[in-house]
C-alpha cells in the first residue's frame, strides 16, 4: 500500500458515525448565507431586502478573479443584508433569508435518475462549475473553476481524488462513497474530461474497507478511474502528502500541485460536480457529520448551507450535553473550535464534533526536552521546536528563512510533543507575523 | 465552552512517561550491578537516587520557588546513571551524595531544570567526582569468577587501567600485560566479570535496556551505532597498525564505559542533536574522542569527557544539521 514518505502520526481514528446513513436535515426558519464561504474575495450580493428567492437562485456574484458564485439554499424572502458573526466570531457580510416553503428553480433536475452522459466540452464544463459556485469541499474551499482551468504552459497529468478522510471522527466522505458511488464516478469522469488527463486516482485510507470495495466495483464500469488504498497515516489527505503518496512526486515550497502535473479534488467535490453539471444543481447543500464520543447518537446529515450550528445541534441532539467542553467544526486535528454556535454553516463545513469537558482539556506545558519528536512527526520536514523559540523571541525573519510558511498546520508537532507545548499555535502566530512583515516590505 | 487552536487531541506522550521508560531500561544494569558487587551497589544506587530527588526538590522549593518536578522521573534517571558510573566501593556510598549535589545543582538546576541543561547532569557529577576524588574513583572492586557475592572481592584497577599502566613500562606489549595480570577473557568481559563502574560492567544488561528503549522509540539507533562503530573502526585501525601497543577493537568496545555511554548517556535527548544527521556526527565525535583520550590522554577511560565535549558542540550541530525538507 502507498503512503507519503516523511513524518506523520496516527491519532485515534474514532470513526464512530460510519454506519449512520445520510439523513435529510429539516429546513430551518431562517438561514444566513455568508458572502465569503470560499478562498479569496467575498461575493457581491445581487438581491435586496424584500426580494423573493427560490432554492438555487443566484444571490451573490463572483466579481473578483478569486471568488465564487453563491446561490440561495432555501426559498423565501430576503430579510436583510447585514453583518453576521461567523463561527469564530469574526464579522462577515451575510444575506439573511426567511424560509417560506421549498420552491426550487425550474432548471434544477430533482429526479432521482442518474444522468450518465455529458456532452459538454472542457471549457463549457469549467464555465458551468463557475456558474454553479462549486468550491473545493476538502477544507480550503478553493474555487473549482480556477483549479480546472489549467494555466498556459502547464499540463495536468494526474487527477487525484482525495477520499483519504484522514481526520479522526469525520465520516461524511465515507458515507458519500457508500451512497453515491456511481454519481461520484460520473463526477470524476467529467473532471477527467475537463482536464484531459488519462487517469484519475481515488486515494482511500485502508481503514475504510467498505468504501474501497464499493468504489472499486463501481470504477470497473468507468474508463480511467483507479482506486488506490492508502496506509492509515495522518495527514494522508493533505494535498502535498496525497500527491506524494500516489505519484511519488513532491510539490516544491511555494508551488501548486499543477506545477508537478497534478490536480487534487476532494471526493465530496466530485459529487457536487456531478450534481452541478448533470443536474444543474448549484452548491447549496453539504454533508455534515454530527459526532462525539460521549454523544448518545451519531449522525450524518445533508444540510442546506447557511443553517446555524445551533439548528443542527437542536435537531440532532435536542440540546448540547451539560458537560460539553468544546464544539469543533472539522476533525480533531485541524478543525476549528466554534465560539459562536449561532453562526451559519458554509460550503466548506464538514462536521459538528462535540467534545466533553475531560476531552477538551490541555495538559500543562513543560520545558522542551529537545527530543525531536516534533521534527520527526512533521510531514514537511520542518523544525517546530525552533519556530516556537524564534516566534516567542520575535525573530520573525529567521523563522521565515527556516521555511515557516511551508507549514501546513496539520498539528502533528503539537500532537506528538511530550512537553505539551502548543507548537502549532505558535507557528500559526509566526506565519501571520511573517506575512505581515512581507506585506509591510512591499 | 472552551476555544483553542487545533489540534484538539494529543498523543498522550509525556516527558514523565519517557523518563520512567528510561528508568525501566536501567533496571537490568541495576540488577547485574547488585549481583556482581553486592550490597554496596544497592546502597550506592539508593543514596544516589534519593539525593538527586532530594536536592531537586529542595532547590525547586526554596531557591527557584517553582512547583516540584521530582515526579517526572528525570532526577531518578540522573541518580541511577550517576550511581552506575562510580566504582561500587563502600567509600562511594557517601561520596555519591556529593556527586548528586553537583549533578543536580550545578549540572541541571542552574540552567533552569530539565530540558535547559547543556551537559548531561550525571556526567557532570561523575567528572566532578573523578577530578576531586581521583583515588576513590579509580579503586575498583573486582568481581569473583561466578556468584561474586559469596566470594571476597578485592580492589584493583579496570582492565583498561591495567593495560594503560602496564604499557607505560619499557618494552611492555599488550600481550605481556595481559599475561602478567591474568585479565578476563572476552566472554567474561561481555557478561561483566571484570573491574569497572557499577552499571557499566555487563554489556548484555546494557543491550537489553537499549533494545527496550529502541522499541519504545525513546532513542534511535543513530548515536549508539555511530559511537560504538567509530570506536570499533578507529581502534581497529590502530590495532592493525600495531597489535602490540593497542587493544583489539572488540575488547575496546566491551570494556570501560563505551556501551553504557553510547546507549544511555550520549542518547540523552536534552544534550544530543535533534536531526538524524546531527546525531550521527555526534556519535562519531564521541567515538573518536573516546579512543583519542584512552590512547593518548592522561586517563585510561575517556567516555565521560568525550560525551561532555560533544554536548558542548550540540547547539552548533543543531544549527548546522537540518532535517531533510519536503521536496528539497
Amino acid at each position: 500500500m502507498k503512503t507519503f514518505k516523511m513524518g506523520g502520526v496516527h491519532p485515534e481514528e474514532n470513526k464512530i458515525s460510519t454506519n449512520a446513513a445520510i439523513e435529510q436535515m429539516p429546513l430551518p426558519k431562517q438561514v444566513a448565507v455568508l458572502m465569503n464561504q470560499h478562498l479569496g474575495a467575498p461575493a457581491t450580493p445581487i438581491v435586496a431586502k424584500g426580494d423573493k428567492v427560490k432554492v438555487g437562485q443566484l444571490i451573490a456574484e463572483a466579481q473578483a478573479f478569486m471568488c465564487a458564485n453563491i446561490h440561495s439554499p432555501v426559498s423565501g424572502t430576503v430579510n436583510k443584508i447585514d453583518v453576521c458573526k461567523d463561527m469564530v466570531g469574526l464579522p462577515k457580510t451575510a444575506i439573511y433569508i426567511d424560509v417560506e416553503g421549498d420552491e426550487w428553480m425550474e432548471t434544477i433536475d430533482r429526479t432521482p435518475d442518474i444522468k450518465r452522459d455529458c456532452s459538454l466540452e472542457p471549457k463549457e464544463i469549467v464555465a458551468k462549475l463557475k456558474e454553479m459556485g462549486i468550491v473545493g469541499l476538502g477544507g480550503a474551499t478553493f474555487p473549482a473553476h480556477i483549479k480546472y482551468s489549467v494555466p498556459e504552459g502547464k499540463k495536468a497529468e494526474y487527477l487525484i481524488i482525495n477520499a483519504a478522510e484522514c481526520e479522526p471522527y469525520l465520516t461524511s466522505d465515507h458515507r458519500v462513497m457508500m451512497e453515491h458511488a456511481e454519481e461520484i464516478c460520473i463526477g470524476v469522469s467529467i473532471l477527467r474530461k475537463a482536464l484531459g488527463v488519462p487517469n484519475a486516482y481515488i486515494g482511500i485510507e485502508s481503514n475504510k474497507p467498505e468504501p474501497i470495495r464499493v468504489m472499486s466495483e463501481m470504477a470497473k464500469n468507468f474508463e480511467g478511474i483507479i482506486v488506490e488504498p492508502l496506509v492509515v497515516k495522518y495527514p494522508q489527505g493533505a494535498e502535498k502528502q496525497l500527491i506524494n503518496s500516489i505519484t511519488g512526486r513532491k510539490v516544491p515550497s511555494g508551488k501548486l500541485p499543477i506545477d508537478v502535473g497534478c490536480v487534487v479534488s476532494n471526493i465530496g467535490t466530485t459529487f457536487a460536480v456531478y450534481e452541478a453539471i448533470q443536474k444543474n444543481k448549484p452548491l447549496i447543500e453539504n454533508i455534515l457529520t454530527v459526532t462525539g464520543k460521549k454523544l448518545p447518537s451519531q449522525h450524518n446529515y445533508q444540510c442546506r448551507i447557511g443553517i446555524t450550528y445551533n439548528d443542527i445541534i437542536k435537531h440532532a441532539l435536542g440540546e448540547l450535553p451539560s458537560n460539553t467542553g468544546k464544539v469543533i467544526s472539522g476533525g480533531t486535528m485541524m478543525g476549528k473550535a466554534i465560539s459562536n454556535l449561532d453562526a451559519p454553516t458554509t460550503k466548506g463545513a464538514s462536521s459538528v464534533l462535540v467534545m466533553d469537558e475531560s476531552e477538551s482539556r490541555r495538559r500543562p506545558e513543560s520545558n522542551c526536552i529537545r527530543c525531536g519528536k516534533c521534527m520527526n512527526a512533521c510531514p514537511m520536514g520542518l523544525e517546530p521546536y525552533l519556530f516556537s523559540a524564534l516566534v516567542k523571541n520575535n525573530r520573525i525573519e529567521e523563522a521565515q528563512s527556516h521555511n515557516i510558511l511551508d507549514c501546513i498546520e496539520c498539528g502533528c508537532c503539537f500532537f506528538s510533543c511530550p512537553a505539551n507545548k502548543p507548537l502549532t499555535d505558535e507557528i500559526r502566530l509566526g506565519k501571520a507575523k511573517v506575512r505581515a512583515m512581507m506585506a509591510a516590505k512591499k | 465552552m472552551k476555544i483553542s487552536g487545533s489540534p484538539h487531541v494529543h498523543s498522550d506522550e509525556s516527558t514523565k512517561k519517557i523518563m520512567w521508560r528510561v528508568n525501566l531500561a536501567l533496571v537490568p544494569m541495576l540488577l547485574t550491578g547488585i549481583a556482581y558487587f553486592g550490597l554496596n551497589a544497592l546502597l550506592i544506587s539508593i543514596v544516589s537516587v534519593a539525593c538527586c530527588c532530594l536536592f531537586q526538590w529542595l532547590i525547586e522549593k526554596f531557591i527557584l520557588k517553582t512547583p516540584s518536578t521530582v515526579c517526572d522521573g528525570s532526577a531518578v534517571v540522573t541518580g541511577l546513571l550517576l550511581a552506575f558510573n562510580v566504582p561500587a566501593t563502600a567509600d562511594m556510598i557517601w561520596l555519591v551524595a556529593i556527586g548528586a549535589l553537583v549533578a543536580i545543582g550545578v549540572g541541571k538546576m542552574t540552567f533552569g531544570g530539565l530540558g535547559k541543561n547543556p551537559f548531561n547532569p550525571a556526567l557532570v557529577g561523575r567528572v566532578f567526582m573523578l577530578i576531586s576524588f581521583p583515588v576513590q574513583m579509580t579503586t575498583w572492586p573486582t568481581v569473583g569468577k561466578w556468584f561474586p557475592m559469596s566470594i571476597d572481592t578485592v580492589s584493583g584497577p579496570t582492565p583498561l587501567g591495567i593495560i594503560k599502566e602496564g604499557l607505560s613500562h619499557e618494552g611492555a606489549t599488550i600481550q605481556s600485560v595481559i599475561d602478567a595480570n591474568n585479565l578476563p577473557s572476552l566472554t567474561e568481559i561481555f557478561l561483566g566479570h571484570m573491574g569497572g563502574s557499577l552499571g557499566e560492567v555487563s554489556a548484555i544488561a546494557i543491550l537489553i535496556g537499549a533494545i527496550y528503549l529502541l522499541c519504545r522509540k525513546v532513542i534511535t539507533w543513530h548515536i549508539p551505532v555511530a559511537f560504538i562503530g567509530t570506536a570499533f573502526i578507529f581502534s581497529g585501525i590502530l590495532w592493525l597498525a600495531d597489535p602490540t601497543m593497542y587493544i583489539d577493537p572488540v575488547t575496546t568496545i566491551l570494556t570501560g564505559g563505551i556501551m553504557l555511554g553510547a546507549c544511555f548517556m550520549a542518547t540523552d535527548m536534552v544534550t544530543s542533536p535533534m536531526a538524524k544527521s546531527g546525531q550521527l556526527i555526534f556519535g562519531v565525535g564521541c567515538g573518536l574522542l573516546t579512543i583519542i583520550i584512552r590512547n593518548w590522554g592522561a586517563y585510561p577511560e575517556g567516555v565521560s569527557f568525550a560525551i561532555l565535549l560533544m554536548n558542548s558542540v550540540t547547539p552548533l550541530i543543531n544549527r548546522w544539521c537540518k532535517p531533510k525538507r519536503f521536496a528539497c
